[in-house]
């Protein structure tokens, strides 16, 4: 099977519609046939993803690629960029605004959840140049990883 | 249990998601960061939080949660039930906290296999 790829646009600071891409990510791979458990981990990470976008990132894109053997997610914005992406990477550490903290957003919570259930987390960032996350998951590995 | 159970017992006001009260219900989850409940709560759970957007509804989803209950007396967004009707997703109110609801669900047998 060649690879399939489907790409969503993220709007910064559209806390309410936020998810929407992710919702239908997973009814798509559920259509597909993947795993339940892994469906479930590649849900977690688009829906941080696509958080992250809007609370911080300006207008960005959620791609999500299913192949064969994997499935990549990339969220691409064109946000303030991270300074310091090991401390980014430090559960408890946001940025976030008030605004987000008081709907339950900007926890610090979202690029651990990425880097725990995802098989693979690259993150390109600077100061000025937004942000590129991209998060890979093997279907062979589907069960293992959390729940 | 099921959906419809839980609330008759409780005394919750169904706001929306008829059609999904025939749901089992396979645990329970209490928690107000979105990011905690996105990774954390179990599928088939009733979820309780004092969120009320509408953001609350794509996380049920997500989750494959049974239903949401809006604690403390919260009420949710008119564009929070207008989707959770759209969705099917069960949407409750109680005045009675997290806590408490935690802790009837408890006693009603939710949660106690299977479920962290």
């Amino acid at each position: 099977m060649a690879s399939v790829s489907k790409r969503y646009p993220v709007r910064a600071r559209d806390f309410l519609h936020a998810g929407e891409a992710s919702i239908q990510i997973q009814a798509f791979l559920k259509a597909m046939g993947l795993d339940a458990g892994l469906i479930r981990r590649i849900a977690i990470c688009s829906y941080e993803a696509e958080m992250n976008a809007v609370i911080h990132g300006g207008d960005g894109e959620l791609e999500m690629t299913l192949a064969d053997e994997w499935v990549t997610l990339e969220v691409r914005d064109a946000g303030p960029g991270i300074a310091d992406i090991e401390l980014a990477m430090q559960p408890g550490y946001s940025t976030a605004d008030e605004t987000a903290r008081e709907m339950g957003f900007g926890a610090g919570m979202g690029l651990p959840n990425m880097k725990a259930n995802a098989d693979e987390l690259r993150l390109e960032s600077a100061p000025g140049r937004g942000t590129r996350a991209l998060m890979v998951f093997r279907r062979e590995a589907a069960g293992g990883g959390a729940p | 249990m099921k959906v419809a159970e839980l609330c008759e017992t409780l005394g919750w006001k169904a706001l929306a998601g008829a059609r999904g009260l025939d749901r089992e219900v396979r645990g329970g989850y209490c928690g107000d960061l979105l990011s905690d409940v996105m990774a954390k709560a179990p599928p088939g759970c009733l979820w309780l939080t004092v969120q009320g957007h509408l953001n609350i509804v794509a996380v049920a989803l997500l989750r494959e949660m049974a239903g949401i209950v809006i604690t403390s007396g919260r009420e949710p967004d008119a564009d929070t039930v207008r989707r959770a009707e759209e969705e099917g997703i069960p949407l409750f109110t109680s005045p009675a906290s997290a806590f408490t609801l935690a802790g009837r669900l408890w006693e009603l047998g939710v949660g106690r296999t299977g479920a962290a």
